[in-house]
This record gives structure tokens, sequence and C-alpha cells, in this order.
């Protein structure tokens, strides 16, 4: 036995790779347990995880097919910040105007999400059109949205507290029986829908098909260009969905929100068992790997070492989970 | 145009860039015809199909199917008109499935474009089974074609030309990396297409393999025809000498 060639079927593979996800995770999860029982027996870190790791988990989602179909988006963190100004900033001048909050908040949300898209339209513009490898395009507009916060903001929060007593608020970041937070839904919600999209969608099958070969999906008709255009935009929607959720979170606009969440957005996607090389992903994995990158940093905190032990635990977890991939892959 | 032809390509003219890789080229393919397309390395035998098939688009000439001028502005174009290719480069997904790979763009869905993947699996099955004659147990709809031999891979590619029913099927070296059984069985499908009552275009640098099996040879070399035969004019040895002749002096006699 053993060594049948092509007995390694596609669902075995990924069913292993996805098992030795949620080995690490409930490896991780064990560490916290015996290390600080008191806290990881209680409902509240959970509550703290759930409102936080959503914002970082629905951007590794999207970030998964950019990074399925080949490409890589570096601008992603700064997209979500301006389109989060962009939400903020309107709500507070049509507040000014007197208008209704709950149409306010509508509006903001539908002029945050168009930015998104934007944002997401020009990197793949740049990527499809231009032809700039995708990893420097979006340096480039990296730079450029966070430069145009710090120009249209001037360094200037913005409150959101006049449209948190809204329906869409309450949709997006209500609390359920003042338990569970919205956003954690959302988190599954997109989960469910990235999963379906991307393992039993046409859609889903190009962008792997794409990042595998894409000589080979061109001659096979695969509209490629549309391809990778889409994957931008999505992330870019997606960015911007995020910054409306993490501002209203904290009822304000940060100039700075989106920063920090980059390499820990991505490192969800590596940790998640997602290949750098394109053509190979998993949604489970990224769901998985952005709670254990999501709840690092309070999990070391309460084990009760000190928040400077956060960077070195990162780096083991990232190193020892991918290093564990690697191995599975070149034994096939 | 003549209308007795299933496709005829007229003058056409292809360039990368500043280099020039067809200069005016004339090619037909008459119903139920095979076609062989000889020529050396670069000579732009792939270029002149990739043309056909939509993968690249022509600077110049002209494009005739079954009498009726046409452009060919994309692959699913040309998959309309009914030609399917087996490219030189296999255009395979090695990280995917056989499923996916066999239907890749044009996946079997329902109306908002979910795949149905038992329809696209049991048509695989069906593939594998009946029309390649795979019959290692170890093969399945769920292998990944990483995973494959050389022969089967290129069994895959075949395959799935032959699966969609094409009155046109273009193979671009498809004894490339074959064994000689493997090869015998690629041999075979060509055969099976003009028995259907079909067309082909096989490139192939080995006249060995092309002669027994096409109908006529076209020789193509450096962006031009060199020449053109029928095979009841030519014996296998002369069109050998012919494509010696060429590569050593770049004239045919
Ligand atoms: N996409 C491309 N971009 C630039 N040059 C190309 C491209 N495709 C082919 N060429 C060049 O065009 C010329 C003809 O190539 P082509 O692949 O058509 O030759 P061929 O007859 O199929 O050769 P072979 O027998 O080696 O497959 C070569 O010089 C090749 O380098
Ligand atoms: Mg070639």
């Amino acid at each position: 036995m053993g060594k049948i060639r092509g007995a390694a079927t596609a669902r075995a593979k990924e069913l292993r790779l996805e098992l030795s996800i949620l080995g690490v995770f409930v490896g991780i999860y064990l560490l916290f347990l015996i290390g600080s029982p008191s806290t990881f027996t209680r409902f509240d870190i959970y509550y703290a995880f759930m409102s936080t790791i959503p914002f970082s988990a629905i951007m590794a989602l999207a970030a998964t097919f950019v990074i399925v179909s080949g490409e890589i988006d570096l601008s992603f963190p700064s997209i979500m910040g301006f389109s989060g100004w962009v939400f903020a900033k309107l709500s507070n001048v049509m507040i000014d105007r007197g208008m209704n909050p709950e149409l306010v908040i509508v509006l903001a949300t539908l002029a945050c999400f168009a930015t998104g898209i934007v944002g997401g339209t020009m990197n793949g513009t740049l990527v499809v059109k231009t032809r700039i490898p995708s990893l420097v395009a979006t340096i480039g507009t990296m730079f450029f949205w966070r430069g145009l916060v710090n120009v249209c903001g001037q360094g200037y929060g913005e409150t959101l507290v006049p449209i948190n007593q809204t329906v869409l608020f309450k949709l997006f970041i209500g609390r359920i029986s003042g338990l569970i937070p919205a956003q954690a839904i959302w988190m599954l919600v997109l989960t469910a829908i990235f999963w379906l999209l991307l393992k039993r969608h046409r859609f889903g099958s190009h962008v792997l098909i794409v990042g595998d070969n894409v000589e080979s999906a061109r001659m096979m008709g695969i509209r490629v260009n549309k391809v990778k255009m889409t994957v931008f935009m999505i992330m870019g929607f997606f960015a911007s969905f995020s910054g409306i959720l993490a501002s209203l979170e904290v009822n304000y606009l940060w100039p700075s929100l989106g920063e920090g969440y980059l390499l820990r957005t991505l490192a969800a996607v590596f940790v998640g068992g997602t290949s750098v090389f394109g053509g190979m992903g998993t949604i489970f994995g990224t769901f998985i790997g952005s709670i254990i990158i999501g709840s690092l940093e309070g999990g070391i905190v309460a084990i009760g070492l000190t928040g400077f032990w956060t960077q070195l635990i990162y780096g083991l977890i990232i190193v020892v989970s991918l290093s564990i991939y690697s191995y599975f892959r070149r034994r096939e | 145009m003549a209308k007795q032809k299933l496709v005829s390509m007229v003058e056409i003219q292809k360039s990368f860039g500043k280099v020039e890789v067809l200069k005016g080229v004339n090619f037909d393919v008459n119903y139920n015809e095979i076609v062989g397309l000889v020529g050396d390395n670069g000579a732009g035998k792939s270029t002149l199909i990739k043309i056909l098939t939509g993968v690249h688009s022509p600077d110049g000439g002209e494009i005739y199917f079954k009498g009726k001028r046409i452009t060919i502005h994309s692959v699913d174009k040309s998959r309309e008109l009914g030609i399917e290719t087996v490219y030189q480069e296999q255009a395979l997904s090695e990280q995917q499935t056989l499923w996916r790979n066999i239907f890749m763009g044009r996946e079997i869905t329902t109306n908002f474009g979910f795949l149905r993947i038992k329809d696209q699996r049991n048509e695989t099955e069906r593939i594998l089974r009946d029309q390649m004659g795979f019959t290692s147990k170890a093969i399945t709809t769920d292998s990944v074609v990483k995973n494959l031999s050389g022969g089967e891979k290129q069994g895959i590619a075949i395959g799935r030309a032959l699966f969609f029913n094409a009155d046109l099927i273009v193979l671009d070296e498809p004894t490339m990396g074959l064994s000689l059984a493997e090869t015998k069985k690629a041999l075979d499908f060509v055969r099976n297409i003009k028995q259907q009552g079909k067309s082909a275009i096989f490139i192939s640098h080995n006249i060995y393999y092309v002669y027994p099996v096409a109908d006529r040879f076209v020789i193509l070399d450096r962006g031009h025809v060199a020449g053109k035969f029928l095979k009841k004019d030519i014996s296998q040895d002369e069109l050998v000498d012919k494509m010696v002749t060429l590569a050593r002096t770049g004239k045919i006699s």
C-alpha cells in the first residue's frame, strides 16, 4: 500500500490539509486552556474574540480568492481606511444637514461600498491592463489610498454616534440577545458563501484554474482578465465592508483605520493552508486561520505572558504551521 | 469561396512584436480529411492553429468556415463553430481534479452558475473508461492531474477534445512524450476521427507518425507554406527527403 500513484485524490488531500490546520487550532486552544483555565472557560473572552476577529477574517476570505488566483493585494487595509473615511465623513455631512439617520447610514454604506469597489477596480486595471505585477501595483495603491485618507481627513477622526441607533447599525454590529455580535454572524455567513463560491461555483473553478496556470486557462477559453478583475473588486468591496464594521464597533472613525491588518490578514490565509503559488486554497482553512491569528494576542496576555511575546509567538505559529503543510505537500 | 472546404485560412499574417511568425499562410482543411501539418521547430505551426482556435488574433488574412467568412476573436467562438483542440502545452490545470479539467471553461452549471459536480464527475468517468480506456483503478475523476503520467495527461487532453463532438479536431504534437503503445493509441484516435466523418489537423515533427494517418500534408517553413502534397502523390520516404532537403537548403527540391 501507500504509494499508489494517483491515489491521492483532491478530496483526500484537502481533508488532510484541513485536518492539520484543525490540529494546530486545537493545540493552541489547549495551551490557552491549560495556561489560563479561568479565562478560557468563561464566555467573556469568546465574546471579545467574536467582536474583533470578523473584521480581519472577512477580508481574509476575500484575500483567499486573490491569492488563489495567483495574485496578491497589499492595499486592502488602505482601501478599508479610505472607504471607512468616506462612510463616516458622508454620514456626518448628511447628519449636519438634518437628514434622517436611518437614511444617512444607508446612503453612506452605499458610498462606502462604491469606494471599495473603485479601489478594487483600480488594482484590477493596473494588473490586467497595465500589466504591473500585483505585488508592485498594490504597494502603489496602498500608499495612494492611505495618502488620500490623510489628505482628505487631515488627521481628524469622525464620530459615528449619530447613526448608532439605526436598523442598519444593528444589522452590522448589533448584539443578538445581547450575547452574539452580529459581525460574528456575518463572518459565518460569508465563510459559507465564499466556500460555495470557491468549491461549488463556476467562478471559483475559474479562479482556481487561472491561479493554477494562466496560459492553460486562456487556451481553454476562460476570460482570465475578467476573473482577475473580479477577485480584486471582491477584495475592495469586502475591505470597505470591514471598514464599516470596524469603525461602527467603536462608534468612531480613526484616521488610521486599517493599519495593522495587512500582515495579520495575510498570515491568517497562509496559516489556513492556502498556497502562496495560487491554484489551491481552502476557505475553511482561512476561517480557522483567522481565528488562530485573531485570538493569539488575547490568549497570550491571558496566559500571563506580556504583550511583548505576541510577535514571537505569531512568528512561531506561522513557521510551524507552514512547515507542516509543506511537509504534507512534498510527501504526495 | 470554394464551398467544399471545411476551413480555409487565406493569407494569414501574424507577428509577435517585431518577429514576423506567419508571412501570409494559406491553409485549408476539407470535409472528412486529416491534414498533417509538419515543419521545423518555430516554423509557426502552433501559432497558425492558435489563430484558428481563437487564442491569437491574426494581423492579416481571412478565415472561412464551411464557406462563410468569419472572425474568431475568442476560444468560445471557435468552440461554437465546432473546433476542438489538443494543445501542445496540453492546457491542463495541474493541481485540479480531472472533473474540473475536462470541463475547464465550459462547466456544467445550474442557471445561477453553480456546478453540477455530479454530472461533471459522471461524464468524466465515462470519458476515462469508455473513451480513453483507462482501466487503472488508481485514476479516478477526483485524481489530480499532477499525479498522472505524461501519457495519461495527454489522454485527458485528447479525451476532452473528443468529448465535445467537434467537426474539426486540432492535435498539436499529440504524441510528444508518449511511449510506443500510447502513441499507437493516440494515432488510433486520429483514425477514429476520420471514421466518424470528421476532420482533423495533426501537427507533428515525426513524419513516421503523421504519414500513415493523414490524407494530405502541408509543410510549413519559417512562416511560409513550403509545400502541399496529397498522400497518393508522395511516399513516406519522399516526404522525409523533402523535409531533410528543406532543413539543409531552405528549399524543397
Ligand atoms: N506568444 C508568443 N509571443 C512571442 N513569440 C511567440 C509566441 N508564440 C510563439 N512565438 C514565436 O513564434 C515562432 C513560431 O512559434 P510556434 O510555436 O508557432 O512554432 P511551431 O512550429 O509550433 O514550433 P514547434 O514545432 O517547436 O512547436 C517561434 O519563434 C516562437 O518563439
Ligand atoms: Mg508548436
